[in-house]
């Protein structure tokens, strides 16, 4: 393995921003480090650079124990959100610094940067300032900058955060598509869970300065570890509902969605429905529930809908060829069809859940 | 087609009032005794200003006048920068107190902070006594002008450059950081750049500010010809023995000067945004 | 970041150091040698008919001076502001000379124009008005000096505030002098209290340029400034060192003043 995290902690104060993370990357891996702002996968992927030095725990890169050593020695690339570019130097001179600092001999510079530039597709700028260049571009030539100095790995701290959505959208593909050329050892940190899911061999989420899962992004979606997993990796219904009569009760309805055996009676649960695990239909049947249609959206590719069962709202997705928009109109009574569905506990504290979830916007 | 339909915008009567008052304020003010003084320069022919200004004891004072600006001003950009970074980039006992009292300076009279030179560096006191023992004359002597100036320029480079360093990105150090470059061409080859149209800043207001100091120069240096005697002090001394056609030359010189430092501030101005989004 | 670096120990020691030499340590020794003096002869040196004379002058100038100016600053900030004409950055330009010519150089161009024999002075000589060595000339002169400090002050708050408050004024109905007084003065108050601050300070530390258009007449034209000078020529250092360490006192109460309003002003 090329990077190795063992038991690493950093706190600011008392404030606990990394707490006992161990993980690691093989050689050649795209790993995302995914999870909400404030949960310290920052700050993980600082101390890996040597920008911050960690409380506690260990940092390999390439078999070496680099924990001692400054950011200086440990030769990682790293390309930060907002560029970081210098910006009195031109693209040139940028791309050139690290080479330059090296001492390396003139004719190889200016051969490496030219290089880059092609590769980084930015001939023709090669004398513009940073201040010329649109975020898409500056942010390549953030990359090449790292590249000229051929780090063994390469650190990216959300390096497509300040972009616009279709801007970024093409810059990851790129990033996984020059990954796939390169193989180069990187991992880069989001909050965006699709550009995780789209781009990376592997995903690390992390939530309060803890890993809570890894595994391919596949892993992370179809069997998350945890409510948290569950609720942060694509949208999902979060339905409060208790076990009566080995049934599933939903909370203050008297719909029961489906038989239970495995968790005793009176116990308090949280559901947890992802949209496009909902059908509409319009008879009754296994694990169906009846619902009130309240809102049909057009979303191009789909249709949202917001189908209300006794007071709560739930949103379902309906693939644009199978649903039949005609069939439906706004208050009509029908069933909602689950196919799939996850029971959490929640002994263990549904509130803070909600809390974070209200936090990511996904309830209100 | 619009253009025909709709009037051109009339301006409000109030306006036109507000725009003439303020113009005539400028022009009474500013405008008026600057082209005065400028015409009544030419008055006598270029020859003749051109003899005020090269009589030797002008030339001198001209001469010590610039001399001591640049040298308080070398100065200036070193102890204001590290004062300036000190303050944004460290955390001591008595940061804010200190970064409070920079400007004093600016707010203390000139002429208090030559009498406060005097208390301290002046024969009478323990200090100025010790010196003169070495045979070292601060006092009513090119030192002392050089003192007095660091004096009332301090605040300029500092104040300049804070609010620049708190705003750079330090991102751009972490990236040199990582890639390679020790601390040393950190500050030199990214920092400074950075700083540098800051510096200059400083530099320029507090350089334009020596030309013309006058209060805390005369109490510290007296006025001596050929010895202290700087281009306001020769001013003073020609306008005090009514010789106003002496007063001009270097009157018109420092003029120029002002002139000449104001374009600049404005040139570094555009230069900074260069690089700015 | 490593705390107990010694190469930023050091730097740090160098510039506290640097900076109690050269500012602190003055203002140590001027209340030193004051208060060597002891605090009957301060007192009573303070308390000479030229002295009082010396800090009442400054007052009813300072006074003028913050009025007339204050005014002038408000309405030359809204019109830099609000305004679009052509020539306007070489006026802002021009806003800027008071601070950048000499005090001796702006006294001289005062008296070559209000002078006896100047371009205005004269018309006034003639109407037996005495401008240059009076009372007129010294208001003109810390006119000059302090001009640009409300309009400097106040133009960014303004040019921030943008059109919109003063538009939603209009369109409920309020006359444009209800607008301003109601919606734009109040918008710019802690731009313009510094910018009168500054000018306060300015024009009781004001020394080149009175000097030089008052004539330095004892009892008459002589400000405290001019008293401390004046006090200082005549070897009664006691009397000088009072007076300045009074003046001084006042300066790091408008010190004190403007480093809470500018915490004010960034707060809002």
């Amino acid at each position: 393995m090329t990077i190795a995290v063992r038991n690493i902690a950093k706190y600011f104060g008392s404030f606990c921003a990394v707490d006992n993370v161990s993980f690691n990357v093989e050689k050649g891996e795209l790993v995302a480090l995914l999870g909400p702002s404030g949960s310290g996968k920052s700050t993980i992927l600082r101390i890996i650079a040597g920008l911050e030095t960690p409380d506690r725990g260990e940092v390999f890169i390439t078999g070496r124990n680099v924990t001692e050593l400054t950011a200086q020695q440990r030769k990682v690339g790293f390309v930060f959100q907002h560029y970081a570019l210098f910006k009195h130097m031109t693209v040139e001179k940028n791309i050139a610094f690290g080479l330059e600092i090296q001492k390396r001999p003139r004719q190889e510079i200016a051969a490496k940067v030219s290089e880059l530039i092609n590769l980084v597709r930015l001939q023709g700028y090669e004398k513009h300032y940073p201040s010329q260049l649109s975020g898409g571009q500056r942010q390549r030539v953030a990359l090449a900058r790292t590249l000229a100095t051929e780090p063994a790995v390469l650190l990216l701290d959300e390096p497509f955060g300040a972009l616009d959505m279709k801007v970024r959208q093409n810059l990851a593909a790129w990033l996984k598509e020059l990954h796939d050329k390169l193989h180069i050892t990187s991992v880069f940190v989001t909050h965006d869970q699709s550009e995780a899911i789209e781009i990376s061999d592997k995903i690390v989420i992390i939530n309060r300065g803890r890993v809570e899962q890894m595994g391919d992004a596949h892993d992370v979606y179809e069997h998350p570890g945890s409510k948290f997993v569950a609720s942060f990796i694509g949208q999902v219904n979060v339905i409060d509902a208790s076990i009566l009569d080995n049934r599933i009760m939903i909370k203050d309805t008297r719909h029961s969605i489906d038989n239970i055996s495995d968790i005793p009676n009176g116990n308090d649960i949280v559901l947890l429905i992802r949209p496009e695990d909902i059908t509409l239909e319009e008879k009754s049947g296994e694990r169906c529930l009846p619902c009130v249609i309240k809102q049909i959206h057009y979303r191009g590719s789909f249709y949202e809908l917001d189908l209300d069962i006794g007071g709560f709202i739930i949103k379902a997705l309906e693939n644009k060829n199978s649903f039949k928009r005609e069939q439906w109109k706004q208050n009509q009574q029908a069933f909602m069809h689950v196919k799939h569905y996850k029971v959490f506990e929640t002994e263990e504290g549904h509130n803070i859940i909600r809390e974070q979830l209200r936090q990511l916007g996904y309830i209100e | 087609m619009t253009e025909n339909i709709l009037p051109r915008p009339k301006m409000r009567s109030g306006d036109a009032l507000l725009r003439s008052a303020s113009f005539g304020y400028i022009g009474l003010l500013i405008i008026l005794p600057i082209t005065v003084m400028i015409v009544r320069s030419l008055q006598g022919g270029l020859t003749a200003l051109w003899a005020d200004i090269t009589l030797p004891q002008a030339l001198f004072s001209l001469r010590l006048t610039i001399v001591t600006a640049f040298i308080m001003v070398l100065i200036n950009i070193v102890t204001g920068t590290a004062t300036a970074w000190v303050l944004v980039r460290y955390s001591f006992p008595g940061k804010q107190v200190m970064d409070a009292l920079i400007d004093l300076p600016f707010a203390m009279p000139t002429i208090v902070a030559g009498i406060m030179l005097v208390a301290l560096y002046g024969p009478r006191s323990v200090i100025g006594s010790f010196l003169q023992g070495h045979n070292i004359e601060v006092m009513f002597n090119t030192p002392g002008i050089i003192l007095a100036l660091l004096f009332v320029t301090f605040p300029f480079v500092v104040r300049a450059v804070q609010p620049v360093l708190i705003e750079l990105d330090q991102d751009m150090e972490e990236a040199a950081k990582t890639l390679g470059a020790s601390s040393a061409t950190i500050f030199f080859r990214i920092v400074l750049p950075s700083l540098m149209p800051s510096i200059l800043t400083g530099a320029a207001l507090s350089f334009s500010r020596a030309l013309g100091e006058f209060g805390s120069i005369i109490m510290v240096a007296g006025n001596i010809p050929f010895r202290t005697q700087v281009a306001s002090v020769y001013i003073y001394g020609e306008i005090e023995s009514y010789n106003p056609q002496g007063a001009l030359g270097l009157s018109v010189v420092l003029l120029f000067f002002s002139f000449a430092i104001l374009l600049l501030l404005n040139f570094i101005q555009y230069w900074n945004r260069r690089h700015e989004n | 970041m490593k705390t107990n670096n010694p190469g930023r120990l050091l730097l740090i020691m160098l510039v506290v150091g640097w900076f109690a030499v050269l500012i602190m340590l003055p203002v140590y020794g001027i209340v030193q040698e004051t208060v060597k003096s002891g605090l009957s002869l301060v007192v009573s040196s303070l308390n000479t008919p030229h002295a009082r004379h010396a800090f009442l002058l400054t007052f009813w100038i300072t006074i003028a001076a913050v009025i007339i100016n204050t005014v002038f600053g408000i309405i030359i900030a809204l019109v830099l502001v609000k305004q679009k004409f052509r020539g306007k950055l070489l006026i802002e330009g021009l806003l800027d000379l008071p601070f950048a010519v000499s005090p001796i150089v702006t006294g001289f161009m005062f008296i070559i124009l209000f002078g006896p024999n100047g371009l205005i002075g004269s018309w006034f000589e003639g109407q037996g008005i005495k401008i240059i060595y009076a009372l007129p000339g010294m208001i003109i002169a810390t006119l000059f000096v302090t001009l640009p400090f409300v309009a400097r002050e106040v133009m960014p708050v303004l040019r921030e505030a943008g059109l919109e408050q003063e538009e939603a004024a209009y369109v409920l109905g309020a006359s444009p002098w209800q607008a301003f007084w109601r919606v734009t003065l109040p918008s710019v108050k802690w731009g313009l209290i510094y910018g009168v601050t500054l000018t306060v300070a300015r024009s009781i530390g004001e020394f080149g340029a009175v000097i030089v258009v008052s004539g330095n007449i004892i009892n008459r034209t002589q400000t405290a400034t001019l008293h401390i000078h004046q006090e200082f020529t005549d070897f009664n250092y006691a009397a000088a060192y009072s007076a300045a360490l009074l003046l001084a006192i006042l300066s790091f109460t408008l010190l004190i003043t403007m480093q809470t309003l500018n915490r004010r002003t960034n707060e809002s």
